[in-house]
């Protein structure tokens, strides 16, 4: 089982170029031993979700620091439901307004973290919700 | 010139009986809460510094008066005395009518220069109704895709009674076409104009990644506005060498220094290639530094930037006018150190950055809003950090003195320390062939990455503490904020029809002879494209037009994998 490695999908939507954070989350978890492929900047909803399908991930995680979150968070879910991606993860993470997250939640985003969240937290919470494969 | 009255027969005496006498017995007695000491750059911190720390300088040569050589201790003989740094808010949101009401409130409150932050599309060089703007426009600051946006902009500000700048880079030149065209319409001649095109690619490869060329033909660009400006705009900075972004990726403050001034270096040097004389531009290049939490750190590193410059126009470049040697700044407090945690300590943060950049001798200041890791600032928040730079100015006496620091030990020990660093850096650079190859090499990228990883592994195992996040946390929302800016979509939908109006309106014929001209143009090295694009500008040929009418010809950034 543990031999597994989980397979994580990291995306920078949008038109923003910050990317210390993500590159950062995209270090810790691979030194906690999963497998990630980071997407690179500007990747629209479609070509992260076909990325994602290719490289049959368990998990995928957004950054987002321009404010456009509520607009590619639900159309990523979209698209992640029409290609039947049921068993998939989706969380995120940036500049994102505390009022915000109850909604993003209901949508179907698993979690949200904020400036200031430590990578234990997020390894934390991808080891503890992703499916182990059979 | 070393003094010899500070080193003198006792000192190493007296450091002997320090240590034997008072210092075994403290720490024996209370040992100190930490084995090492460091900056927020980790960079380690003795204990104390003394006059054996700076015995190697030579007053003239590294220190000397305010306004004199090598500049250590400022370009001003007499600091802030007669008159304080420019207070300039950074700016920008929603629709140009929503941003002018912004800039017209914090003129009326004090506010001395302007500031634009335009949002995401504008940086890239999109129009609010191009696909990928979805959701984006008026988020990050205010969307511009027309001269008819830039002239709600500015309505009622006289663009040659206030100075203004302008954070915009990859399409930087059309935007500036967009603010000349509009000053032609209020009757300001272009020579009386004063502001700053922040016009800084390098940075952008390096630290934010809002791109649209490959840097070799976006290099033209740029030095095609060193052209324009240098003949027809004396009161104009050409550029702002922006190190504020590199260290928001993750550098430490020697690396921001290092690779801002490197920058500047590559900058000066292109210019020279395309045969403008160093004197004729550079003293219109203008520099922009990260305000970050370690105080003395922040102080040196300005200290050190305006010693390195005046050595590297003298030495390198053999620039004579005196302007050409002094480098002045702005600075805006480090919005990375603003927490979403208790978000009314950031005015803490926030009060304490911007009394560095003072000390440090900033030209111009902005201070961030307590509620930016939230979302853009609140007019309440935005007022906080105004009034924040009115206390610092005439409550807290730090404008008496002309570089108040200079002589510490201390001070002057970290300020040879991160010059030496800056200078490693520059050997390192130059033997890849310039910044433009280190960048191609992904050299700044991949050390930016690796300083951002180490911090977080530091904040992670808590030997950096950050209050509200790894240490005094709080359930209670007592230092909360309830009201943040919210951006809805009736701000692309107004863009929407403002540009299906303009396009609809316009004289077509000759927005296409302008857009035709400009593409001949670009084509041929030698042909200034920024005369071309003000006659877009002119002929209303949107921003996205102009992009797009480039793209072909100056191709498209891809960034590699590094």
């Amino acid at each position: 089982m543990s031999e597994i490695k989980i397979r994580v999908l990291l995306a920078k939507p949008g038109l923003d170029g910050h990317d210390r954070g993500v590159k950062v989350i995209a270090r810790a978890l691979r030194d906690a031993g999963m497998e990630v492929i980071y997407t690179g900047l500007r990747q629209t909803p479609e070509q992260i979700v076909n990325a994602a399908l290719q490289e049959d991930v368990d998990i995928i995680g957004l950054s987002i620091l321009s404010g456009a979150h509520m607009t590619i968070f639900p159309r990523v879910l979209d698209l992640m439901r029409e290609k039947g991606m049921d068993d998939v993860l989706l969380f995120g993470g940036g500049i994102i307004p505390e009022d915000d997250i109850p909604k993003l939640k209901e949508a179907g985003v698993g979690a949200v973290f904020l400036p200031g969240a430590s990578t234990e937290d997020i390894i934390k919470y991808i080891r503890e919700n992703v499916k182990p494969r059979e | 010139m070393s003094n010899p009255a500070i080193i003198n027969d006792r000192l190493d005496e007296l450091q002997q009986e320090w240590e034997e006498k008072h210092l075994k017995t403290s720490l024996r007695k209370m040992p100190e809460s930490q084995d090492e000491f460091s900056t927020v750059s980790l960079k380690p911190i003795n204990r104390l510094y003394t006059p054996r720390d700076i015995e190697n300088i030579d007053f003239e040569r590294d220190i000397n008066f305010p306004g004199m050589p090598p500049y250590t201790r400022g370009i001003h003989p007499t600091g802030y005395r007669a008159k304080p740094w420019t207070m300039r808010q950074f700016a920008g949101f929603g629709s140009a009518f929503d941003t002018n009401q912004r800039f017209k409130y914090l003129l009326e409150h004090g506010q001395t220069g302007l500031s634009t932050a335009f949002d995401l599309p504008t940086l890239m060089g999109y129009d609010s109704d191009h696909p990928v703007s979805e959701g984006e426009v008026g988020k990050c600051g205010v969307a511009i895709s027309s001269r008819e946006d830039m002239e709600v902009l500015f309505d009622g500000i006289p663009l040659d009674q206030v100075t203004t700048s302008m954070t915009i880079n990859a399409p930087a030149s059309m935007i500036f076409a967009f603010f000349l065209a509009t000053a032609e319409r209020q009757g300001v001649k272009w020579r009386d104009i004063g502001g700053t095109l922040q016009n800084d690619i390098l940075k952008e490869y390096i630290a934010q990644k809002e791109w649209i060329y490959p840097p070799r033909p976006a290099m033209r660009l740029i030095t095609d506005t060193f052209k324009f400006t240098a003949a027809e705009m004396p009161r104009w900075n050409s550029i702002s060498i922006s190190g504020y972004h590199i260290r928001e990726a993750g550098a430490t403050a020697a690396q921001e220094l290092a690779f801002t001034l490197r920058d500047g270096i590559e900058y000066v040097e292109y210019g020279a290639r395309v045969g403008l004389d160093v004197d004729e531009f550079a003293p219109r290049l203008s520099f922009f530094f990260n305000a970050h939490n370690d105080f003395f750190e922040e102080i040196a590193k300005y200290r050190a930037a305006r010693r390195i410059w005046y050595r590297v126009m003298t030495e390198r470049f053999k620039a004579k006018n005196p302007r050409s040697h002094q480098l002045r700044f702005h600075a805006q407090t480090a919005g990375v150190s603003l927490t979403v945690q208790q978000p009314i300590n950031n005015i803490s943060r926030v009060a304490i950055q911007a009394l560095a950049a003072v000390l440090g001798g900033a030209q111009s200041l902005h201070c961030d809003g307590y509620d930016e890791a939230l979302a853009l600032p609140t007019e309440r928040a935005a007022l906080i950090a105004l009034r924040t730079q009115q206390i610092i100015a005439h409550e807290t006496g730090v404008v008496n003195a002309v570089d108040p620091l200079g002589g510490s030990y201390f001070v002057e020990k970290l300020t040879n320390e991160l010059e030496e660093e800056a200078w490693e850096y520059f050997r390192k650079i130059d033997a890849m062939g310039g910044m433009v190859e280190a960048i191609e090499a992904g050299f700044p990228q991949k050390e930016i990455h690796e300083s951002a990883y180490q911090y977080q592994r530091a904040v992670e195992r808590d030997e950096k503490v950050i209050v509200g996040v790894n240490a005094y946390q709080m359930e209670t929302n007592e230092l909360g904020e309830a009201n943040i800016l919210q951006i809805d979509e009736s701000v692309a939908r107004l863009q929407e029809e403002r540009l299906a109006k303009l396009r609809a309106q316009r004289d077509k014929a000759a927005a296409q002879r302008a857009l035709d001209a400009l593409k001949r143009g670009a084509e041929d090295p030698d042909v200034n494209t920024m005369p071309l694009l003000i006659d877009c500008a002119r002929a209303d040929c949107t921003l996205g037009e102009m992009c797009d009418a480039l793209r072909p010809i100056f191709g498209e950034y891809q960034e590699p994998d590094f």
